[in-house]
C-alpha cells in the first residue's frame, strides 16, 4: 500500500522534470532559430541551425523517455548504463576519425599536394581537428563513459537524474560537432587545444556545470561511507578543467551573432594563461581523468586492490597541486620573464616524483599476478598504457630543463613526446577500459575474440613505437641543424634545407599512424562483433540474484 | 611590489608553507591508524559486483 | 582523521581540490599584470592598421601558427637567422598572441620587408613556385577572394574595448583606411601615416581592381617586427 503513493511521486517529479527539459530545449532551439535568421557571418548561420536541430532532437528525446516511463517500459533501478553504452560506441567512432585525420595530415608533411590547395583542406585548419578530434571527442568521450561507469559501482548507486546524464552525452557530443565544422570553415580562436570561439565555448560551459551536478550528485547518493580515489581524480579533472576553461576562454565578442572573438589578454598575459590552460589540458584532461581509469581498471582486471592506497593519496595532492605550475615550460627563451620560466622549470622537473609515484602504483597492483599479462591481453594494454606514462612523464620534465629545451622546442621532438603519452598512455589505457567495458555492458561472456586484441595491441605498440623514435629523430636532427655552423662561423644550413631533411621521417611517422589507425579498426571490430555476437549472456545469471 | 621583495617572500614563507603542507599530508596518509580505513577503500572496485543490481 | 572529511565529504573536496589547483596559476600569472619590467619600454609600438588587422584575422583564420611561430628566442642562431629577439611589447596589442609552439616553417615574427610583395604573391599562390623543397599548402583563393571589410570598425571597437589605444578618429575612419592603404595616390595617405607611423602605403596583391584577402595578409605579414626602433632600446634596463 505504501509503495503506490512513492511510485506516483516519483512519477511527478520526472514529469516534472521532463517537461522543465523540453521547455528548456524548445526556448533554446527557439532562439537558436532568431540568431540564424540574424546571424552576422554565414558560419553563425549555420551554426545556430545545428542549435536548433539539436533542440527539436532533444525534444524528442525527452519526450520518447515520457513514453517510456509511462508505459512502464524504462527503469530507474538499478545501474543506469545506457549512457555508458553511448560513449563506448562515441569513443570508437571519434578516436577512428581523429586518428585518420592524423594520417592524412602527416601524409600532407611528406606530400604537401595532400593540401589540395582548398580552405577546408589545408594542414592549419585541419590540425586543430585532428588534436580536438583525439583529445577531446574521443578522450572526452571515454571519460564521461567510465567516469559515469565507475562512479555508480563505486559509490554503489544510481547515476543522479535521468536526463541530465543524456544531456551531458548528447551536449558533450554537439559541442565536438560545433567545433569541428568550426575549424573547417575557419573559425577559431588559435589558441592551441582552446580554438573553439565563444559561443562554443559557452555551450561547454552549461554541459560541464551538468557534468559536474551528476557526478557529485551520485556521490551524494553512495551508500559507502569512502568516496574511491578513482572519484578524487575524476572530481579533480572535472572542476580543474572548468576552472581553466572559463579563465582561458575569457573573449570579448565583436558581435553577439557573430563567430569572431579578441581574448581578454594580450602578448605575454595571454601567452601565459594559455600554456597554464594548454599545459593542464594535459594534466588534467589527460592525465588526472585517465588516472582514475587506471585506479579502477588496474585493480578490477588484475582482480587485486590497488598496491598502496596510502601512495595514491598521496600521489592524488601532490600531482594536481604540482601540474599547476608547470605551464611556462612552454615558454622557455621566450618574452616571458625569466622568473617565471624558472618557477615553470623546476616544478615541471618536480612532477617526476609524483607521476613515478602513480606509475609505480598502478604497475605494482600486479604484483603476485604478473603471469596473468602472457594469458590476458586487455590487461597487458592496459600495463602497457602505465609503462608509457612512466616514460613520457619521465621525457617530459626533461623537456622542460631550460638547456634541452633550446634544443626540442619548436621542433618534432615535442611532437613525438606528445604522442608518447597520447598514444601510448591515453589511448593504450582507453582501449583497455573499453575492452573491459564491452562485455561488462553488453552482458556477454568475453569479447569475440581475444586473440585480435593481441593483433591490435602489437600492430599499436609497433605504430608508437615508429612515430616517436622518427620524432625523436627529426627533432634532435633538426635542432641541431639549426644551430650548426661552418668553418666560418656561418649558418651551415637554410632553414628549407632543414625541412628537406625532415622527410624520411615524415614517411616513418605515417607508417606508424597507419598501423596505430589499422589496430583501431580491428578494435572497431571486435567490438561490433562482440555486441551484436549472440553468445551467452555471462551477467544475467548475478544481475538477477538481487 | 617588486621582483626582489615578491622573491624574498617566496623563498622564505613561500618555502615553509610548502614543506608543511607536504609533511602534513605524508603525515596523513602513513599515520597507522588509518590502515584498516584506507585497506577498505581499497577494495572497494573488486565488491561492486556483489552489490550490483542490474535493471 | 581530518583527510576522513574529504573522503566522506565531496563539496570539502571539491574546495580542496580547487584551492589546491588555485594557488600556482595566482602565483604565475598574476604579477604579468602588475610587476612593471614585465612589458618593456619600448618606441615605436602602435595598434595594428585596419588592413593589418584585417590580415592577422586571417592569418588566425587559417592556423598559420600551427606552423609558424612568432617569438624570436635570444640564442644566437636565432638572432643571426630571423634578428633581434622578441620583447614582451612587441606583441601587447595581441589578442591573443601568436607565438606559437612548433616550426615547421620558419619564424616569422620578422619576416616584414625580408622579401617582396611579388614574392609573397608567387608564394602564397604556389609555395613551390620559389621555394622547389616547400612543404606549405598552398593559398591560391587568397588572391581571389574580396576583403569583407565594411565591418573592421567592429573590430577595432573590440580591441579598443580592451585596451587597444585607437582614437576616435581611427574608428570614424576605419573603412576608409583600408582604402587609403592600398592606394598611395589618395590625398588621405598623409593622414593616415600620422596616425599609424611606419604603416606601409602599396598595392600588395598587385590588382588594383579589388581589395583582397592577399592584400591584407601581406600587408600584415610585411609590418611584422618592423615598428620597434632598435637603436632606442636598452637590453639591460630590463632584466628581469
Amino acid at each position: 500500500m505504501t509503495q503506490i503513493p512513492t511510485q506516483t511521486s516519483s512519477n511527478g517529479r520526472s514529469a516534472m522534470a521532463e517537461i522543465a527539459a523540453i521547455a528548456a530545449l524548445a526556448a533554446g532551439a527557439v532562439l537558436s532559430l532568431f540568431l540564424s535568421l540574424n546571424a552576422a557571418d554565414p558560419v553563425m548561420a549555420f551554426h545556430a541551425v545545428l542549435f536548433v536541430a539539436a533542440g527539436a532532437l532533444g525534444v524528442i528525446g525527452v519526450g520518447y523517455m515520457w513514453r517510456q516511463r509511462a508505459s512502464g517500459r524504462s527503469s530507474t533501478e538499478g545501474y543506469n548504463d545506457g549512457v555508458v553504452k553511448y560513449g563506448v560506441i562515441a569513443s570508437l567512432f571519434w578516436g577512428i576519425a581523429g586518428f585518420a585525420v592524423g594520417l592524412y595530415i602527416a601524409l600532407q608533411l611528406a606530400y604537401p599536394l595532400l593540401n589540395l590547395d582548398l580552405p577546408w583542406t589545408t594542414f592549419g585548419r585541419l590540425r586543430p581537428l585532428h588534436t580536438s578530434a583525439v583529445i577531446f571527442a574521443f578522450g572526452g568521450n571515454v571519460l564521461i563513459a567510465t567516469s559515469f561507469y565507475v562512479v555508480q559501482r563505486t559509490c554503489k548507486a544510481r547515476l543522479a537524474g535521468e536526463i541530465a546524464p543524456w544531456f551531458v552525452f548528447w551536449g558533450y557530443n554537439l559541442f565536438i560537432v560545433i567545433a569541428a565544422t568550426g575549424y573547417l570553415l575557419g573559425v577559431t580562436q588559435s589558441k592551441e587545444y582552446a580554438e573553439p570561439e565563444w559561443y562554443a565555448d559557452l555551450w561547454l560551459t552549461i554541459v560541464w556545470v551538468v557534468y559536474l551536478l551528476v557526478f557529485l550528485g551520485t556521490l551524494w547518493k553512495r551508500k559507502e561511507p569512502h568516496i574511491y580515489v578513482a572519484n578524487w581524480f575524476y572530481l579533480a579533472f572535472i572542476v580543474t578543467i572548468a576552472m581553466l576553461h572559463i579563465v582561458n576562454n575569457l573573449t570579448l565578442p565583436v558581435s553577439l551573432a557573430g563567430t569572431k572573438s579578441y581574448s581578454l589578454f594580450a602578448g605575454v598575459q595571454s601567452a601565459l594563461t594559455q600554456w597554464w590552460y594548454g599545459h593542464n589540458a594535459v594534466g588534467f584532461f589527460l592525465t588526472a581523468g585517465f588516472l582514475a581509469i587506471m585506479y579502477y581498471f588496474v585493480p578490477k582486471r588484475a582482480e587485486r586492490p590497488v598496491y598502496s592506497y596510502r601512495l595514491s593519496i598521496i600521489h592524488f595532492w601532490s600531482l594536481i597541486f604540482l601540474y599547476i605550475w608547470a605551464g611556462p615550460h612552454h615558454l622557455h627563451y621566450t618574452a616571458l620573464p625569466d622568473w617565471a620560466q624558472t618557477l615553470g622549470m623546476t616544478f615541471s622537473v618536480m612532477l617526476w616524483m609524483p607521476s613515478w609515484g602513480g606509475m609505480i602504483n598502478g604497475l605494482m597492483t600486479l604484483s603476485g599476478a604478473w603471469d596473468k599479462l602472457r594469458t590476458d591481453a586487455v590487461l597487458r594494454m592496459l600495463v602497457v598504457s602505465v609503462a608509457f606514462y612512466g616514460m613520457s612523464t619521465f621525457e617530459g620534465p626533461m623537456m622542460s630543463i631550460k638547456a634541452v629545451n633550446a634544443l626540442s622546442h619548436y621542433t618534432d621532438w615535442t611532437i613525438g613526446h606528445v604522442h608518447s603519452g597520447a598514444l601510448g598512455w591515453v589511448a593504450f589505457v582507453s582501449f583497455g577500459a573499453i575492452y573491459c567495458l564491452v562485455p561488462w555492458l553488453w552482458k556477454k561472456e568475453g569479447l569475440y575474440s581475444d586473440k585480435l586484441v593481441s593483433w591490435h595491441f602489437w600492430l599499436s605498440t609497433l605504430g608508437i613505437v615508429l612515430y616517436i623514435t622518427a620524432m625523436w629523430v627529426s627533432g634532435i636532427l633538426q635542432g641541431l641543424m639549426w644551430r650548426d655552423y661552418d668553418g666560418l662561423g656561418f649558418l651551415e644550413y637554410s632553414f628549407v634545407e632543414t625541412v628537406e631533411a625532415m622527410h624520411p621521417f615524415y614517411l616513418i611517422r605515417a607508417l606508424g599512424g597507419a598501423l596505430f589507425l589499422i589496430g583501431a579498426l580491428i578494435m572497431a571490430y571486435n567490438v561490433w562483433r562482440t555486441i551484436s555476437g549472440a553468445s551467452a549472456a555471462k551477467a544475467a545469471a548475478p544481475a538477477l540474484a538481487e | 611590489m617588486t621582483h626582489a621583495e615578491v622573491s624574498h617572500f617566496a623563498q622564505t614563507w613561500g618555502l615553509v608553507f610548502l614543506v608543511v603542507m607536504f609533511a602534513t599530508g605524508v603525515i596523513y596518509a602513513l599515520w597507522p591508524s588509518n590502515k584498516h580505513k584506507f585497506d577498505a577503500a581499497a577494495r572497494l572496485p573488486l565488491e561492486d559486483d556483489a552489490a550490483n543490481k542490474e535493471k | 582523521m581530518k583527510h576522513e572529511i574529504f573522503e566522506k565529504n565531496s563539496i570539502l573536496l571539491v574546495i580542496g581540490i580547487l584551492v589546491v589547483v588555485s594557488i600556482g596559476g595566482i602565483i604565475e600569472i598574476a604579477p604579468l599584470f602588475y610587476l612593471e619590467n614585465t612589458i618593456e619600454k619600448v618606441q615605436g609600438m602602435r595598434p595594428y592598421t585596419p588592413l593589418e588587422l584585417a590580415g592577422r584575422n586571417i592569418y588566425v583564420r587559417e592556423g598559420c601558427y600551427n606552423c609558424h611561430s612568432q617569438m624570436v628566442r635570444p640564442l644566437r642562431d636565432e638572432v643571426e637567422r630571423y634578428g633581434h629577439y622578441s620583447l614582451a611589447a612587441e606583441s601587447m596589442y595581441d589578442h591573443p598572441f601568436q607565438w606559437g609552439s612548433k616550426r615547421t616553417g620558419p619564424d616569422l615574427a620578422r619576416v616584414g620587408g625580408k622579401y617582396t610583395d611579388e614574392w609573397h604573391r608567387a608564394h602564397m599562390d604556389d609555395p613551390r613556385s620559389v621555394v622547389p623543397e616547400s612543404i606549405m599548402p598552398g593559398y591560391p583563393f587568397l588572391a581571389k577572394t574580396a576583403l569583407n571589410y565594411q565591418k573592421i570598425a567592429d573590430d577595432l571597437q573590440a580591441n579598443r574595448s580592451l585596451g587597444v589605444p585607437y582614437s576616435d578618429e581611427d574608428m570614424a575612419s576605419a573603412v576608409a583606411d583600408i582604402e587609403t592603404q592600398i592606394n598611395p595616390d589618395s590625398d588621405n595617405v598623409d593622414a593616415f601615416l600620422a596616425r599609424y607611423p611606419k604603416a606601409q602605403v602599396r598595392d600588395f596583391d598587385g590588382n588594383p581592381q579589388m581589395i583582397s584577402e592577399l592584400d591584407a595578409l601581406i600587408a600584415y605579414m610585411q609590418m611584422l617586427g618592423t615598428l620597434v626602433d632598435f637603436d632606442l632600446y636598452q637590453a639591460d634596463a630590463f632584466y628581469r
